[in-house]
């Protein structure tokens, strides 16, 4: 009977390796976000924010740049968005930009070395509309990026294209068409957080401006009509939130009421413009260059890269853990906008995580 | 250790027994000759067979094979036909309902819910057959339909999750998609829908039947675990007589908490907590949507949730509200028409 019982423990064990090889190690962080005994807290795990802590680190600069002197549209041949800048400051800032964009091809990714005003290389005309969308995300949306603003950087961090971007899925032909209907979900991938939830989202909320709010604001029914299958979608989309700033829900909602802006924290408002934002990116500074783009930067249906939170958060609650570097290079951004209500109003010091 | 009785210590081997005898034209259908199995004596009882299948069983055996056909073989196309891909993905796979554009419509394209519809027909009367079985069994052998009633509590919630609640709402959509994860997909999204299932009352009775269904079971369980030392899982030779241990089974409890149920109480206990899990669970999904739309809205109408502090200043309105434009499309350079 006791060799049998010894015998248990060997396949015990294993099966509570394969139980618990779903989950995430441990040490778990939990920090009050909210009023005290209400499970509002924000998860954190440790051992993961210090993985990702040098792909958020703000890159060397050699500081800010004098903006007297000649300006570069004077200076050089075919300077379209930046001659208003010191060549001083122009030079600076290419330099900057091949390091965050192309440190590998260095200048010759987009310029033509015999000639660097010629226009002939596609990446130079798309980095031109790409400097003129920093400039807008810094001044039209500051609702969503404040004065922290963005740069190239906050996207590329050393790559040709940022590292997430999403491109629509080509449509799922599985069993002719009969049987075994996908229906864009139950598909293990990232863009669902691996769940079975909706995977193809982006184009209807990040492009098109799909109804996103499904839960009705009067206790009994007055008429809201929207499905399980929209909730779902709605659903995958905040999973998509959630794993690009690397929060759970409480950081942005009470959970025990998703929609009421009167019980969410202040951040959640942030997000609201950050979708807006989104699509106006998508749609007036991505879609509109298509054309610019040779077929192999291209998606499977031919559609351009677009942005969505983890193109510039990957990961963290802020990009770069709200570290502005825009103080050495004020040209991509323009005055402060007058600050909404309550907007910027300090968060309790309890309530950033990060240290 | 020989006496704690945590696994099963002693198998009693006798020439297997063909049961008592019933009536005669049910009796052929009972057939098989009786075996025992070592292994199976470990979890239960070691005799198999022999077996009633019966027409009924048939019928419902039968049906529930075409609706786990049609299921199984829609998971199978959804990965191309590919058997390593069905088997790493199985848990993601799922056959679900009809869109929602196509309402209460009876018939709709097989692969935006055609074949769910009929899967679920397929399984359903599968599932009213085999209780229809269960209570035809109970009554062959003389004994109460109790088991076939506790069962029929479970089809209330099936038939309300998958039938009578889509009907209620006017849409199939809103039944419950067959697959693993994403029927519990399903779970989580029905409650971001309606404002938050813990604040349903009805859920919350049933979480405390369920929980209790929990907790009675280990009492009952380990009581009589506990005194099977003494013979205590032979009950009726224990209930009437003073000093056996069904006495000192009560006797703790009654030490222990003051109160205690008796041999036959226990059970009662046990069979109307699990009988009330699935039916006041099943009253709450009927309400959701139906009667209620919001049941945190609900909740805080009728003074159930109470209102905490809000800790961070101002609470910012709904920016939906502020009256934000977003900035005019640009002028794009560059790009050749």
């Amino acid at each position: 009977m006791k060799q049998l019982r010894k015998f248990w423990i060997l396949p015990a064990l294993l099966a509570c390796i394969l139980v618990l090889s779903g989950c995430e190690r441990p040490p778990i962080e939990a920090v009050q976000h909210g009023y005290r005994g209400i499970a509002m807290d924000l998860i954190y795990n440790p051992r993961i924010l210090a993985e990702q802590a040098d792909n958020n680190a703000v890159p060397p600069s050699n500081g800010p740049v004098p903006a007297e002197g000649p300006k570069a549209g004077a200076v050089y041949k075919n300077v379209k968005v930046l001659n208003n800048l010191s060549v001083a400051q122009f030079s600076a800032f290419m330099v900057s930009m091949t390091s965050w964009v192309a440190p590998e091809q260095g200048c010759t990714y987009c310029h033509n070395a015999a000639n660097f005003a010629d226009d002939s290389l596609y990446t130079k005309n798309v980095a031109r509309n790409m400097i003129l969308m920093t400039q807008r995300v810094n001044t039209q949306w500051q609702d969503h990026v404040a004065q922290t603003g963005v740069t190239c950087y906050t996207c590329h961090r050393g790559n040709n294209i940022p590292q997430q971007v999403w491109f629509k899925e080509p449509k799922q032909q599985t069993g002719n068409g009969l049987l075994g209907n996908k229906d864009g979900q139950n598909t293990p991938v990232a863009a669902s957080g691996y769940s079975s939830l909706p995977n193809d989202y982006f184009t209807q909320y990040l492009s098109k401006n799909s109804n996103i709010r499904v839960q009705g604001d009067t206790a009994l029914p007055t008429g809201n009509k929207h499905s399980i299958h929209e909730t779902e979608a709605t659903y995958a989309l905040m999973m998509h939130f959630s794993k690009s700033l690397g929060v759970n829900c409480t950081y942005c909602h009470n959970s025990r009421n998703f929609s009421s802006w009167e019980e969410s924290p202040p951040q959640r408002a942030r997000a609201w413009y950050a979708i807006r934002m989104a699509q106006d990116i998508n749609n007036n500074y991505m879609e509109p260059i298509t054309g610019l783009f040779p077929p192999h930067r291209l998606g499977p249906t031919g559609d351009v890269a677009k942005a969505n939170c983890a193109t510039c958060h990957q990961g963290a609650y802020k990009p770069l853990y709200g570290v502005s570097m825009l103080p050495d290079y004020p040209f991509l951004t323009g005055p402060a906008k007058p600050a909404l209500k309550g907007q910027d109003s300090a968060p309790s010091a309890k309530s950033v995580a990060m240290k | 250790m020989e006496y704690q009785n945590l696994f099963t210590q002693v198998q009693v081997v006798a020439p297997p027994h063909h049961g008592v005898s019933i009536d005669p034209r049910d009796e052929r259908e009972r057939f098989g000759q009786p075996v025992l199995i070592h292994l199976f004596g470990r979890l239960g009882n070691a005799q198999l067979g022999p077996i009633y299948l019966g027409g009924l069983g048939i019928a419902s055996l039968f049906f529930g094979i075409i609706a786990f056909q049609i299921i199984g073989w829609n998971m199978l196309a959804s990965v191309n036909w590919d058997p390593i891909q069905f088997v790493r993905q199985l848990f993601w796979l799922s056959l679900d309902p009809p869109l929602p554009k196509h309402g209460l419509s009876l018939f709709m394209p097989l692969n935006e819910g055609g074949w769910w519809m009929m899967a679920g027909f397929f399984l359903t009367v599968s599932i009213l057959l085999w209780w229809g079985r269960m209570y035809r069994r109970a009554i062959a052998l003389g004994m109460g339909t109790h088991i076939a009633w506790g069962f029929l509590a479970a089809i209330w919630l099936y038939l309300v999750l998958g039938f009578i609640r889509p009907i209620m709402m006017g849409s199939w959509s809103e039944a419950v998609p067959f697959g693993v994860f994403s029927h519990l997909d399903w779970t989580a999204a029905f409650s971001l829908r309606y404002g938050n299932l813990f604040y349903n009352p009805f859920h919350m009775l049933s979480i405390v039947f369920l929980y209790g269904s929990a907790l009675l079971f280990a009492m009952h369980g380990a009581t009589i675990l506990a005194v099977s030392r003494f013979g205590g899982e032979r009950e009726i030779e224990q209930i009437v007589d003073r000093g056996t241990a069904s006495e000192r089974a009560a006797l703790f409890w009654r030490w222990t908490m003051g109160f205690n149920a008796t041999m036959e109480s226990i059970h009662r206990w046990a069979w109307w907590f699990a009988v009330l899990t699935p039916l006041v669970g099943g009253i709450g999904i009927l309400l959701t949507g139906t009667v209620v739309d919001n049941w945190y809205l609900w909740a805080v109408k009728h003074n159930v949730a109470p209102s905490y502090p809000y800790v961070f200043g101002t609470p910012i309105p709904d920016p939906a509200t502020s009256g934000f434009i977003p900035p005019a499309a640009p002028v794009i350079t560059g790009v050749k028409p």
